[in-house]
């Protein structure tokens, strides 16, 4: 079952924009898009460990700023020609505060 | 009862009027006077008649059965010397005075005459009339002529004295030929045919005087010393509206006979028409026009209501022998594009300027065979969207449903130029295909095709489909990036003229594929917006670059770096102090001197980024933008303050310069530099925009870069004072802010526009350089402020984690 944590006010979050959280194991990066619905992923790029939080984000996907990579918010994926991914973990908002599942800390450790 | 109608000049345009106020039945007792000692005839035709191919009888448009018929008395070779409006009389060269009710001028234009020394020498003529034509006639193979203007006029008289045989040299002061009408490709293709046909020609040649050898003209001298032998001189350089008599008769004059829509001057009793008038501010000199302000005057001499319209000029010329065709209006301007073709083995250049969709100038040279076509779509301002990619081949290309471009480019000879930028034909990239280039980027790798300014890119794309077939599929490029097939241009020009103020109105306009654009767009639309609308539109951080929006570079290690203004390089121990506090403070592992004469802190954490700017800011300093597509840095040198050889304080001019350009945005980074004096070591000559200073002023040069292309600066400008300096620097940041495209420096818009086009706008047009200083004032009104004061105030929280979990235990 699923617990959720409060992290913050979806407001926080820029339309089409991001926020950077602290964890114990490294950042995660929390992404709102222009239809607010809320990502969160980490904030490490598969290719040389851009933080994805300061990317462009666009439909439902963010550009790398370092060398402008396309990752799915979805997915984690990369797009295009690139290969990799990166960890996404449960996201949702309630009542315009954004939650993410708690279990994710647990897979961060485990992993 | 008939009434008298005395009519000054027997031209193109009296002519014209006279025949529609027969037809409608004027009731008008007619007295004609002419200068010159002949009726009505077709100027345009005396080319023609020159060169040989018609007679002078051929062109006579009104003959003496025409006259006679419609009861005009014929005064010709006479012309009118005064005019009396109080008792309605004029005066004929021998003193006849007769009395009118009303008067029509028709009195045409002067051709224009240098006024060189030995001007009035026998053997330098104009080319107006007939007189004049003959003369030239009377040129042959012992003969030798020098023509004074590359103009079209200038050019027909070379062209038909070269077929007489005659030894011909045109002297042109601009650096090509027809200048007004063809580019420089045009002009050199046009050169190169007259220079087939044995004529000589010397453009950039400055006239400095006419001898002559017992008042007859010998040779015409140039400012270089050189003299050119002739025996007849033709000077060619245009002509001004003639108004001396209606000027001596105190009807208001202008440039021209001022005439109202009736064609009415200001004596309701007196009208003009043709080339001596003047209507709204214009004057005349092609015939299109004359003859609807012919019919107008026929209408009010019949008491009818008639207006003369203005409408867009649109003609054919004609250079004996060259074909060669210009109608409608050439002028770089705003929301112009072209489209050119060049196919260099046929010698055949064509060139369509566009905007909003209808054709509004077509320049052809080679082969005109389409310029009808052409013609009727500038008259009738067709709208072009559905045929823009195969329209510059002609009608044959155009079908009823759009056809497929792909036809249009394979019909193209192997010698026909795809990329004019390298000279790259479409043989060489079809080479480059069967040796295994298959896409665009390949393309450009091996034949630098599309490489440079990549406006033939489209082009090359269709060659690979064509070669390829299947195997390739043309890309929707060209646009900005795959939300939109727009491109750039089509959308600065959609957010201008549809008023599009906000991000969202121009993806709806504009038919965005997306639902918010990527990253590719979005940094460039929001440049667009905020440099047409800085006051309605809100410029949206989120569609900035990282560093853009953090205002500071992001670095490898995702930490940032961070470096304070120092005001055209000048430091004080104060503001070293506070840097050196801060480096201390926030632990900065690297303090770096950088390029552009400041001080670059680097690998700062994104959370005390707030906190390091509030400390420079308590220090006196701001953002130096060294992240920004804006204004960077201004270099200076020491200048007069200190250096032996300074000729004017270029530290403070570079300190006043960063004051004023602060905080502006531009589609690329925008640097300066001032140095004092030739030896530039502030290293002016590379910037964007450069200033060297001199005894006689500033010479301020743009176009410079020293990144991953070096050029160096080409002059603007060579202004007396500082105050004009500034105003010229800030009205060519304008021009660039509203015209270049995202991410062209200075260099690649000017290779674009041309040098020339942003002089005519802030060197030769002052009202024009007002307008853009105060447009570049109003944006900087919202925009000259430190965004780390305002960032480190009221946005601190965004740089710091949402939440931190850190602490949050682990199970
Ligand atoms: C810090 C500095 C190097 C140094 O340590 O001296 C520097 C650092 C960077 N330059 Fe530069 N450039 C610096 C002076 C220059 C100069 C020299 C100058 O300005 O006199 C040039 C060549 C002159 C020119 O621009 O024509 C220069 C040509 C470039 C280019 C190539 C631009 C081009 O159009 O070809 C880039 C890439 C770009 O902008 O797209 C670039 C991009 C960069 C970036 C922003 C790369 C990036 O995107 O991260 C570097 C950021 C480092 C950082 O985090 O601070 N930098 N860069 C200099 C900062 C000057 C300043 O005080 O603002
Ligand atoms: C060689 C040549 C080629 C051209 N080719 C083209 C072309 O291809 N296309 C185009 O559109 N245009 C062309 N033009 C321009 C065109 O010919 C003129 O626009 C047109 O002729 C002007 O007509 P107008 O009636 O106003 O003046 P004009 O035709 O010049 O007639 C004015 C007449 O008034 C007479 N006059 C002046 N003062 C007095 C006075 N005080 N008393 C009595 N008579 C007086 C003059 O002697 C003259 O005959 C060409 C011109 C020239 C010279
Ligand atoms: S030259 Fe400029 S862009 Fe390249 S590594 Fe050095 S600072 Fe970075
Ligand atoms: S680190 Fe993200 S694209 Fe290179």
């Amino acid at each position: 079952m699923s617990v959720w944590i409060d992290i913050g006010a979806l407001e926080d979050v820029p339309l089409r924009g991001a926020r950077m959280i602290k964890t114990p194991m490294g950042c995660v990066a929390v992404f709102r898009t222009s239809e607010n619905e809320v990502f969160a992923l980490d904030n490490a790029c598969p290719h040389k460990a851009g933080p994805l939080a300061e990317g462009i984000v666009h439909g439902k996907s963010v550009t790398c700023p370092l060398h402008n990579w396309v990752i799915s918010l979805e997915t984690g994926e990369a797009q295009g020609a690139d290969e990799g991914r990166v960890a996404t973990y449960q996201a949702r908002v309630e009542n315009e505060r954004i939650l993410l599942d708690r279990a994710f800390l647990r897979a961060r450790v485990a992993a | 009862m008939t009434k008298k109608l005395i009519v000054i000049g027997a031209g193109m345009a009296s002519g014209r009027a006279l025949e529609h106020l027969f037809d409608a039945g004027g009731d008008y007792d007619v007295t004609l006077f002419n200068a010159e000692p002949r009726g009505n005839y077709n100027r345009i035709m005396l080319s023609p008649v020159l060169a040989g191919d018609q007679t002078y009888e051929e062109i006579v448009t009104h003959d003496d059965a025409w006259y006679a018929e419609h009861n005009v008395t014929c005064r010709f070779g006479e012309a009118i010397t005064r005019i009396d409006r109080d008792k309605k009389t004029v005066t004929a060269a021998n003193g006849d005075v007769l009395p009118y009710d009303k008067l029509l001028f028709g009195t045409g234009s002067n051709p224009f005459i240098i006024p060189l020394p030995g001007h009035d020498l026998e053997g330098v003529i104009a080319y107006r009339d007939l007189d004049d034509t003959e003369r030239m006639m009377a040129m042959g193979p012992d003969n030798k002529v020098v023509v004074i203007g590359g103009g079209l006029l200038g050019l027909e008289a070379a062209a038909g004295m070269a077929a007489r045989g005659a030894d011909v040299t045109v002297v042109h002061i601009m650096g090509h030929l027809m200048e007004r009408q063809l580019d420089e490709a045009a002009g050199y293709l046009l050169r190169k045919a007259l220079v087939d046909k044995g004529i000589t020609v010397l453009c950039q040649a400055n006239s400095k005087e006419i001898v002559g050898d017992n008042g007859h003209v010998k040779a015409l001298i140039l400012d270089d010393g050189t003299a050119l032998p002739c025996d007849l001189l033709v000077m060619a350089v245009g002509i001004r509206p003639n108004v001396a008599l209606a000027q001596d008769a105190g009807l208001a004059v202008g440039k021209g006979i001022h005439v109202d829509d009736q064609m009415l001057t200001s004596d309701e009793h007196v009208l003009a028409v043709g080339e001596c008038v003047e209507h709204d501010g214009a004057v005349f000199g092609l015939v299109a026009p004359l003859y609807d302000q012919a019919k107008v005057v026929a209408k009010t001499l019949m008491g009818e209501q008639g207006a003369f319209i203005q409408k867009e000029l649109s003609t054919k010329l004609k250079v004996t022998g060259c074909d060669l065709f210009s109608a409608g209006d050439f002028a770089d301007g705003d929301g112009r594009e072209d489209i050119v073709f060049r196919d260099p083995a046929r010698g055949v250049y064509r060139r369509l300027v566009i905007k909003n969709n209808v054709v509004i100038g077509a320049v052809m040279y080679g082969d005109t065979t389409d310029s009808n076509w052409f013609f009727g779509l500038i008259k009738d301002k067709a709208d072009i969207s559905d045929m823009r990619d195969t329209l510059i081949f002609g009608p044959a290309y155009q079908g009823g449903t759009p056809l497929d471009p792909l036809a249009a480019v394979a019909a193209l000879p192997p010698e026909a130029e795809i990329c004019g930028c390298n000279g790259i034909c479409k043989g060489d990239i079809e080479e480059a295909i069967t040796a295994g280039a298959t896409d665009l980027g390949a393309i450009k790798a091996t034949t630098k095709a599309s490489a440079s300014c990549g406006t033939c890119t489209g082009l090359v794309e269709q060659v690979l489909a064509v070669t390829l077939g299947d195997d390739f599929t043309v890309p929707t490029t060209q646009s900005i990036c795959g939300c939109t097939d727009m491109t750039h241009e089509d959308v600065r020009r959609m957010i201008k003229s549809q008023k599009l103020t906000s991000m969202a109105a121009v993806w709806q306009e504009c038919g965005w594929k997306t639902s918010c654009g990527c990253h590719v767009c979005r940094p460039a639309l929001n440049f667009y917006l905020l440099a047409d609308w800085p006051l309605e539109y809100q410029d949206d951080p989120q569609s900035r670059f990282i560093n853009e929006r953090k205002h500071a570079n992001i670095q490898k290690d995702g930490t940032f770096s961070v470096v304070p203004r120092m005001w055209g390089g000048i430091t004080t121990p104060n503001e070293l102090r506070a840097i050196a506090d801060a480096a201390d403070k926030y632990m900065v592992p690297t303090v770096k001197v950088t390029g552009g004469q400041r001080i670059d802190l680097l690998g700062v954490k994104s959370e005390d980024l707030p906190d390091i700017w509030a400390d420079l800011n308590a220090a006196g300093m701001v953002s130096g933008h060294a992240y920004s597509k804006g204004l960077r840095t201004v270099k200076t040198c020491v200048g007069t303050d200190h250096c032996r050889f300074g000729t004017q304080d270029s530290t403070g001019l570079g300190i006043k310069l960063e004051k004023e350009l602060w905080g502006s945005w531009t589609p690329h980074k925008l640097k300066l530099a001032v140095s004092g004096c030739p030896r530039n070591c502030a290293e002016a000559t590379c910037k964007d925009i450069g200033v060297v200073c001199v005894d006689s002023g500033f010479q301020v040069s743009i176009g410079g870069a020293a990144g991953m292309d070096v050029k160096e600066t080409e002059l603007l400008v060579q202004i007396p004072t500082e105050e004009e300096a500034v105003l010229v620097i800030k009205a060519v940041t304008q021009l660039y802010r509203e015209n270049a495209r995202y991410l062209d420096r200075i260099y690649k818009w000017m290779g674009k526009v041309g040098l020339d086009w942003i002089r005519e706008r802030i060197v030769e047009d002052l009202d024009e350089r007002a307008e853009l200083v105060a447009r570049f004032e109003l944006s900087q009104s919202i925009y000259r402020k430190d965004p780390w004061a305002e960032h480190a105030n009221t946005k601190a929280d965004r740089y710091r984690p949402l939440a931190n979990l850190a602490l949050e235990a682990a199970e």
